[in-house]
């Protein structure tokens, strides 16, 4: 009888929250945070007359997509970090992109196969107290001289920018060399490994630390902050940072096709929006992030931070170094 | 149930990748993450059962002043996502904080290298902050026996001239003994699974290097195989809880239980009790609600109020509502089979569904992922043959996935729920009532359901407080288009501005509150 009950109310209730069927529109899954996408999907919307609907995932975005199969409804997965990109590549829920403009707007090693294509690009940089530190450039390899100790912040090294930049680092000296560096690394830190990297401005800021790696569009982001992440802003300097003999680390938010989307021409229409003027300018300024698009010169990122030069090493063979380099900072105990 | 479960032993022992990857995780991964969590769990363990069972004895034993309110205001830290609780508690104990600033600005000090301030992201705090979260479990289940179990008893010792102190040892501990294991286990168990905090205060627990070991090695086998590993302390943590309960029964006398007559304290006595019941309100939930209004006012984030938020509102309530209704349904069916007792292996069925709570969310989610999706294709592909439509996927895709989710998670404090419930209804009143003639289906409607109604209450009531806190599953296997109140709070914090998520926080912490009052009345009133 009350068992009945519920399952009467259950019976009710699943009928109002029953989706309707994504028939028409476009789906997207995608991994970035709503307050950055939604006002580029609210423009797409608004010039084209297609609908789109959309599910913020955390982690997951790959094995959902796989699970679901034949049937899922997701048309273009938006993902940053090229690990998480090959990885969905190689787990064969994608479909290699035709379009004129896309060719003709990215570059073709930032779309290998047009199995993904490249959105936005951002860098990883060494950041100093603008007060107590006085120099503009620096190398990655240089964070492991031991003048920096008990100077040093960083997030935990098993966070996804920071393995992409260790393997960057696996890509270019090898295996040992790494774990001396990772080893030095941890040494330098003046507080365990963690936090975000938004909190290693806060903690120049409070004199916990006098050197820090971060994401460039955090900084872009605490600049035009209206509160306190404003002072952390002041507090710090970005430097001119790359590899000894190579240039900086850079990373990537980027587009999918999936191998089964039903609406297969509003997708492509989607991810051809994005390349665009409008939305390159939208997306790219309103997270510092480098736009793809050449024709946005003035991106509020590059003024800021100036020109980037990408590292040479091509982003696939960073991906493969990301395992390798994930074992690395479990075995020095980086995060300890 | 255990089909997450079984998906995830599979997946742990089944690929090359498999075998190629414990032996690492063995030499560099385990070791830490053993020793944090069995550390963690011993912490927040050993707080929980202080504050908790003191402050239940406090308020049960004597009369003090604001007991009357302290007695329900107690429970209100539960209403907060632990995650919540340690993201303001870094800011407002933080260098930027009203604390650091005041001080600064008392001494004219400008920067950390005029003092010293401890790190708030380590192992203690850690502890701390999740006891001062979690302990309401404990609370709740050992005051409910407080109240009315020991009463006779209590007072025979009282009038045989035993101390306080001599009192609380002797009679209340070893009384409460099964509740505070009851209490503790959710405790733990809800230790064990958490992600949010533990990652934010930097402890590398077994639940956060199965994140880690997924998300960066792409290693799905060697998440599992640490999950493995966690169900074993699992195991062992609930062969405690049984081992702790013993063998003796509980039931109340079959006429109604007399509550305890409260003592009144005088002086500094009562002062000491109310000041011991005061600071886990002020820790839990005064503090940090204070603090989220604040940001709100400060912000001017009020005009985020709108209909975009009280849809957000209205599908965590429908959907936690609809998955605590769904855990107390299964919980009553599990209970009462297990209670009929002609059927000895449905015992340790009960505590095996249960295991749901102890796994990671992350990782249930994915177990469940795979089953879910793969029953909605075959539904879909066969609708598509049979009748030629597409009806896209329907567990997935209308947020019953979730649902499903939610209730696997929680079953376990549905079925302890209703077992306690169930246990204050003396076996010689089923007895009668067979004896009267009444059948299986009729002795549960019209003697177990009324009587022990509040205890499943309760236990409905926690679980919807649990699903609207509940955030790894949500994240993961809601369809398009829906968003959560914790999902949005999320989307600020993931883009390092969760100030800006405080008044959707601050609405999960009020929509809890409600049942949280509810559940702490529903206690006083079994009281009298």
């Amino acid at each position: 009888m009350i068992a009945k009950t519920y399952l009467h109310a259950l019976a009710l209730s699943s009928c109002l929250l029953a989706a309707p069927a994504f028939a028409q529109g476009v789906n997207l899954y995608t991994t970035r945070e709503p307050a950055l996408l939604n006002p580029v999907l609210e423009a797409f919307t608004k010039d084209t007359g297609i609908k789109v609907n959309a599910v913020f995932l955390k982690d997951g975005l790959q094995e959902r997509v796989r699970a679901e199969g034949a049937n899922s409804p997701a048309d273009v997965m938006l993902m940053v970090d090229v690990g998480e990109i090959n990885a969905a590549v190689d787990a064969g829920i994608t479909q290699p992109i035709k379009s004129d403009l896309v060719d003709k707007t990215v570059p073709a090693q930032l779309r290998p196969d047009n199995n993904w294509v490249t959105l936005t690009k951002r860098a990883r940089v060494v950041v100093v107290s603008k007060e107590r530190i006085k120099q503009d450039a620096i190398t990655y390899e240089d964070l492991a001289d031991p003048k920096w100790k008990g100077k040093f912040c960083i997030r935990a090294g098993q966070h996804p920018y920071n393995n992409a930049l260790f393997a960057a680092y696996l890509a270019h000296h090898g295996a040992e060399k790494t774990e001396t560096y990772l080893k030095a690394l941890r040494a330098n830190a003046a507080r365990k490994p963690g936090g975000g990297d938004r909190d290693v401005a806060r903690d120049i800021q409070s004199g916990l630390c006098d050197i820090a790696i971060i994401n460039t569009y955090y900084i872009g982001l605490m600049s035009e902050a209206k509160n306190e992440q404003k002072g952390w802003f002041d507090a710090i300097k970005p430097l001119k940072t790359t590899f000894a003999n190579g240039g900086t680390h850079v990373n990537v938010s980027a587009a999918a096709l999936a191998k089964n989307a039903p609406n297969k021409e509003n997708a492509v229409k989607l991810v051809e929006y994005m390349l665009g003027d409008k939305a390159q300018a939208l997306y790219a300024n309103g997270n510092f992030e480098f736009p793809i698009n050449a024709t946005v010169t003035d991106s509020a990122a590059v003024k800021l931070l100036g020109a980037v030069t990408p590292d040479k090493l091509p982003l696939s063979e960073v991906a493969k170094q990301r395992k390798a380099a994930a074992n690395l900072v479990d075995k020095v105990g980086f995060d300890n | 149930m255990a089909l997450p479960l079984l998906a995830l032993v599979a997946n742990a022992f089944s690929s090359r990748q498999a075998a190629e990857i414990w032996p690492h995780l063995a030499a560099n991964v385990l070791p830490t993450a053993l020793v944090q969590t069995t550390l963690l769990l011993a912490g927040v363990g050993m707080a929980c059962a202080v504050i908790g069972v003191g402050t239940a004895w406090l308020v049960t034993q004597y009369d003090f002043p604001g007991r009357r309110s302290l007695e329900w205001l107690l429970v209100l830290p539960l209403a907060l996502p632990t995650y919540l609780t340690a993201y303001i508690y870094v800011e407002f104990l933080g260098f930027q904080g009203p604390l650091q600033s005041g001080l600064r600005a008392a001494t004219g000090w400008r920067s950390l290298r005029d003092y010293w301030f401890p790190d708030l992201r380590n192992l203690p705090s850690a502890i701390a902050i999740m006891a001062i979260v979690l302990y309401p479990y404990v609370y709740l289940s050992t005051r409910a026996l407080f109240s009315v179990q020991g009463a006779s008893i209590v007072e025979a010792a009282r009038n045989l001239g035993a101390a306080p102190g001599r009192l609380f040892w002797r009679i209340g501990l070893p009384l409460a003994r099964p509740a505070l294991a009851a209490g503790l286990t959710l405790v733990l168990l809800e230790t064990l699974n958490d992600i949010g905090s533990t990652e934010y205060l930097g402890v590398r627990s077994l639940t956060l290097s199965i994140y880690t070991t997924w998300v960066n090695r792409g290693s799905l086998p060697g998440a599992a195989q640490i999950a493995c590993v966690m169900l074993l302390i699992v195991f062992a943590l609930i062969l405690i809880e049984v081992k702790l309960r013993g063998q003796r029964r509980f039931a109340l006398p079959v006429r109604q239980p007399r509550p305890v007559t409260r003592r009144p304290l005088r002086g500094r006595r009562a002062v000491l009790a109310t000041l011991a019941c005061s600071l886990p309100v002020l820790f839990g939930a005064a503090l940090p609600i204070g603090y989220l209004v604040t940001e709100i006012l400060q912000r001017g984030l009020l005009t985020q109020f709108d209909a975009t938020l009280l849809r957000l509102l209205g599908n965590a309530l429908l959907l936690s509502g609809l998955a605590s209704a769904l855990v107390v349904a299964i919980g009553l069916c599990i209970a009462t089979a297990a209670r009929s007792g002609r059927e000895t292996w449905l015992k340790p069925l009960a505590r095996i569904a249960s295991l749901g709570y102890a796994v990671p969310g992350t990782v249930l989610a994915l177990g469940l992922l795979i089953p879910l999706a793969a029953f909605d294709n075959l539904l879909a592909d066969a609708a598509a043959a049979l009748f030629g439509l597409k009806p896209g996927l329907i567990l997935i895709g209308s947020g019953a996935a979730l649902v499903l989710a939610y209730t696997v998670r929680f079953l376990a404090i549905g079925v302890s729920g209703v077992e306690s419930g169930l246990a204050r209804v003396s076996p010689r009143i089923d007895d009668a009532a067979r004896a009267l003639g009444a059948a299986g289906p009729e002795v549960l409607r019209r003697i177990h359901w009324p009587l022990a109604r509040p205890a499943i209450a309760a236990a409905a009531l926690l679980v919807f407080v649990d699903c609207l806190k509940e955030l790894p599953a949500t994240l993961l296997l809601r369809p398009l288009n829906l968003d959560t109140l914790a999902t949005v709070v999320y989307g600020h914090a993931a883009r390092g501005v969760f100030e800006d998520g405080a008044l959707a926080a601050l609405l999960i912490i009020l929509a809890g509150l409600y049942p949280a009052f509810i559940l702490a009345k529903t206690g006083t009133d079994r009281a009298g």
